[in-house]
């Protein structure tokens, strides 16, 4: 795997607490996602995995600790704050807009670099059109690379799954991120699926040299895929390094009980 | 200055009409508790109870029968036609769309308002029906503090005293029966529910089965004081405001949401209308509905609505 | 065979975005537009079947139009950007109330100021404009709770509106310009010189508002703000993510749509009521929108054009059927028989086809596109 060139610090979670009345999602939770890597989160069910994500895209608000975001510290931060401020999310269970096209949504998450206000909208011919054109191109890129151009028109809610979640890759890559998190991108996939997703994700990282964050269940696809990996139970990290060093680790070992499909 | 026994006696009706709101908002209250299903057609099923029960009760007396058997056989009656009607919205309507989004589902109550608002009147006719159940006449109490004494209608006392019994009623029966229990499963997860065996179809029969059988509650005591007529469907939506503030899921919430409706309404109309323009109690209810939405989404007694992804 | 693309292909995005990128499609809009604009207006000034007299055009088309308009309005909220509103009449009253206050002098009386604001009649063209865009300034301020308050939370503030200006307009007597009766007459139709007066000529009235509108409404929704409503629609969290602020996109669809719907108002007023009471924008109003809305189509434009037709001719259709076969129903069981065949076509509509007949219009196209071939 190969190791990204610098070392610089894109995000940093410090000391972060969460908890939902009793329970304890995360406890003092504290580890870094260096620019350019692949960093795995893993854990058995029930670790805090996608809690830890939705602090950080700032859906919770953690009750302790702060995130570092390109050298901006914050306790809380808004949705909008951070995907303005070039954090990029999947999800678990595919969050797709059910009522629109593949196309239509991936060019939504152009959003944040269509500027033309309201009274050229409506006009449509002129700075719109030129706008649309424009990043129409940049989405059909994104499409070529997934290579979903025969189902650009579908609806997504008829799609396959595993279609389904590719345009939600592509939709989060028309972001143009800094920082992409993906929570479970293979769930549900077969060998096929979870190849042709690793190569995307890898693809992404190495061409787009985005950093990513992934949760990920299948032990394979985590030690191929990542440059380090952090290991979550109940809330609380139990491990931290390179993919090797995580395998080897006693307490990785018992906490997950044996091996993941 | 106001005097107070005019404030007292405005009070006191305007609460005996929030308690007659409380009787429509529960069978909402009840549906919407059981099946996360906002039913806007609560309105048109006490129009559909009332005519039943007032034109079968008609038609018995007309053919001899002494009016507590009447009274007896027109209520059996009206509750059958109840059952019929729950059975067939469960089936045909919120059967099918069970997987949808609440939206959905709001949605096909307004078209089954519109069914049983059509089918109610041209089976049982679109007249003004008057129903007497209920003595209307009024007391006059604390004549000696007062002049004039505190005018206090009958029937509405008798329309508490009712939903009273009703709130203890439902009260115990989702507490301490199985099929509450049930019901308040199914209300929580409905997956899971089936997966324990609990059959979706027959839980939400019952629900909506009682909730025509509320209805037809409210009915008896609307269609005592207004007669029985189309007019009784826009109680359905004078029973929101009552719903947003006392808070959706809530039953003792609908009783205290509909005293403060009553009450508000009918202390702005008296006293704040005369220096606006009157007919105050048109949208006032609305109005402090919305107020209450903004402070509070989830009403005085509601549950909060936690979202996740 | 007929409704093949083969051959047609698109060199440019531009012709991808098009509003009809099947030739064939342009052909037939290309015919509707020519039979709306030169046949009506032709066979109506030589009194030629159907146009034999007026009630066609009076009757029919008049209310289609506008009423369809509105309906685009309501779409907009409801179907695009998933918002429900239960008080679409009360903003076809506001669109109306203030262009008739804009078109017959508004003065506002400052007492203690001690002068009175006087605005003097307004064209008649900027009238309805203006009591648009007041009707949007109205909507932006209730679609302002929509951020905390969503789905059926939403229907009963948008209930409050309803009632409200119900209220407003009946007891407010500044509004009628002090009637004594509370019903109101439109101004003279005067469009720099043009004096509207005779059905063909409100009905291209019509016809050109509701064109122009159209095809601005369509301009929102097939562009990145009519991706935006859809997002919210579908799931307003997740729309946040990517970076749409949830309160610009709702506040711009309760803006676009409100100021529809309220030139909408003012022209059922002005050019097809001539002269209206506050009843006219009741909650019957908002609720037969609402049904055109769900009926023709959630999230469509033309479906809003269907729905409309359909609520309107459905009574007729009523009243004609049963008469030809000789058994004529009274007004009252028509109006039960509408009742109930809007309530089950609303569920039918939503459990099987949720995009209502535009879906099903555009499945039908889809079917042509193939015939004669299965596949």
């Amino acid at each position: 795997m190969r190791m990204p060139d610098t070392s610089e610090i894109l995000l940093q979670a410090e000391g972060v607490s969460l908890a939902f009345g009793g329970v304890k999602a995360l406890r003092d939770v504290s580890f870094d996602i260096k620019k350019g890597e692949i960093r795995a989160i893993i854990g058995p069910n029930g670790a805090g995995k996608t809690s830890m994500l939705n602090v950080i895209n700032g859906f919770y608000h953690p009750n302790h600790g702060a995130i570092t975001f390109k050298g901006r510290t914050r306790a809380q931060m808004q949705p909008f704050e951070a995907s303005r401020g070039g954090i990029a999310r999947t999800f678990q269970n595919v969050a797709l807009f059910k009522g629109m096209s593949a196309l239509d949504n991936i060019m939504a998450g152009r959003t944040l670099k269509m500027r033309r206000g309201l009274l050229w909208q409506m006009l449509h011919y002129g700075p719109a059109l030129a706008e649309e054109i424009e990043n129409r191109h940049r989405v059909e890129e994104i499409i070529d690379f997934l290579e979903i151009e025969a189902i650009r028109k579908v609806p997504v809610a008829r799609l396959a799954y595993g279609l389904q979640k590719r345009v939600e890759l592509g939709r989060a890559l028309a972001m143009e991120p800094d920082l992409l998190l993906l929570d479970e991108p293979m769930a549900g996939m077969n060998l096929e699926e979870k190849e042709d997703m690793s190569r995307f994700i890898i693809d992404v990282n190495n061409h787009y040299g985005t950093t990513i964050a992934l949760i990920e269940h299948d032990m394979a696809v985590v030690m191929d895929l990542s440059h380090r990996v952090v290991v979550l139970d109940h809330g609380v990290k139990i491990a931290d390094g390179s993919p090797d060093e995580v395998k080897k680790n006693q307490g990785v070992i018992g906490a997950y009980l044996g091996v993941a499909h | 200055m106001i005097a107070l026994g005019q404030f007292l006696e405005v009070l006191i009706g305007g609460l005996m009409s929030g308690v007659l709101y409380s009787l429509v908002a529960l069978g909402f209250v009840l549906i919407f508790k059981a099946s996360g299903v906002f039913n806007f057609a609560q309105g048109a099923m006490v129009l559909l109870a009332g005519l039943a029960l007032v034109r079968s009760l008609d038609l018995l007396v007309a053919w001899g029968f002494a009016p507590w058997a009447a009274i007896t056989l027109g209520i059996g009656f009206a509750a059958v036609i109840m059952a019929i009607t729950a059975w067939l919205i469960e089936r045909f309507v919120v059967g099918p769309l069970v997987n949808q989004d609440a939206l959905s589902l709001f949605m096909s109550t307004i078209g089954v308002t519109f069914v049983l608002e059509g089918a109610a009147q041209m089976i049982f006719g679109s007249d003004v029906y008057p129903l007497r159940l209920f003595p209307t006449d009024v007391w006059l109490l604390f004549e000696s503090q007062f002049p004039g004494g505190i005018l206090v209608n009958k029937l509405d006392v008798w329309g508490a005293f009712i939903a009273g019994i009703l709130v203890a009623g439902l009260a115990i029966f989702f507490q301490r029966t199985k099929t509450g229990r049930a019901l308040r499963a199914v209300a929580d997860d409905h997956l899971a529910a089936q997966s324990v065996g609990i059959p979706i179809s027959w839980i939400w029969f019952v629900v909506w089965l009682a909730a025509g059988l509320v209805a037809l509650v409210a009915a008896t005591v609307w269609g005592t004081k207004l007669g029985v007529q189309f007019s009784i469907t826009f109680l359905a939506l004078k029973a929101l405001p009552v719903l947003i503030i006392g808070g959706l899921t809530s039953i003792p919430g609908a009783i205290v949401g509909g005293l403060i409706v009553g009450a508000g309404e009918k202390i702005a109309e008296v006293f704040l209308g005369p220096h606006i323009g009157g007919g105050i109690e048109y949208w006032f209810a609305y109005v402090l509905a919305l107020a209450v939405l903004l402070a509070r989404p989830q009403g005085l007694f509601g549950e909060r609505i936690i979202e996740r992804i | 065979m007929l409704y093949r693309e083969a051959g047609q292909f698109k060199t440019t995005y531009a012709e991808d975005m098009a509003i009809f990128p099947i030739r064939q499609d342009r052909i037939a809009l290309g015919v509707l537009l020519g039979i709306a604009f030169v046949g009506v207006p032709l066979l109506a000034t030589f009194r030629i079947w159907p146009f034999a007299s007026e009630y066609l055009l009076w009757a029919i088309l008049l209310p289609f139009l506008i009423l369809a308009l509105a309906a685009i309005g309501v779409n907009i909220l409801v179907g695009y950007c998933g918002q429900i509103s239960l008080g679409s009449g009360a903003f076809m009253a506001i669109g109306a109330y203030s262009a008739y206050k804009l078109g017959t002098g508004v003065h506002i009386p400052l007492a203690w100021l001690g002068f009175t604001i006087s605005i003097p009649p307004l064209p008649v063209l900027s009238s309805i404009l203006l009591g648009g865009f007041t009707a949007a300034v109205i909507g932006i301020l209730f679609g302002i709770p929509s951020l905390r308050i969503k789905g059926l939370y939403l229907a009963v503030a948008t209930l409050a509106a309803q009632f409200f200006f119900d209220w407003v307009f009946l007891r407010v007597p500044w509004f009628t310009n002090y009637a004594p009766s509370g019903s109101v007459n439109a101004p003279e139709l005067n469009f720099f010189g043009l004096i509207v007066r005779t059905p063909i000529e409100r009905y291209l009235l019509c016809l050109i508002f509701v064109t122009v509108f159209a095809v601005l409404a369509k301009n929102f929704v097939r562009g990145n703000l009519g991706r935006q409503w859809m997002a919210i629609r579908d799931m307003d969290i997740a729309a946040e993510l990517i970076g749409i602020q949830p309160l610009y996109a709702k506040l711009t669809a309760f803006a676009v749509s409100s100021f529809i719907i309220g030139v909408a108002g003012a022209l059922w007023a002005f050019v097809y009521l001539g002269s209206w009471e506050p009843l006219a924008f009741s909650i019957d109003r908002s609720l037969q929108l609402l049904f055109m809305v769900i009926i023709g189509g959630l999230g469509s434009i033309m479906g809003s054009f269907v729905g409309a037709a359909f609520i309107l001719i459905l009574p007729i259709m009523l009243n004609l059927i049963p008469t030809q076969l000789g058994v004529p129903l009274s007004t009252e069981t028509i109006t039960h028989l509408e009742f109930i065949i809007f309530g089950s076509l609303i569920c039918y509509l939503l459990i099987k086809e949720p995009h209502g007949f535009a879906r099903l219009i555009s499945i039908g196209k889809e079917k042509l596109r193939l015939w004669p071939f299965p596949y």
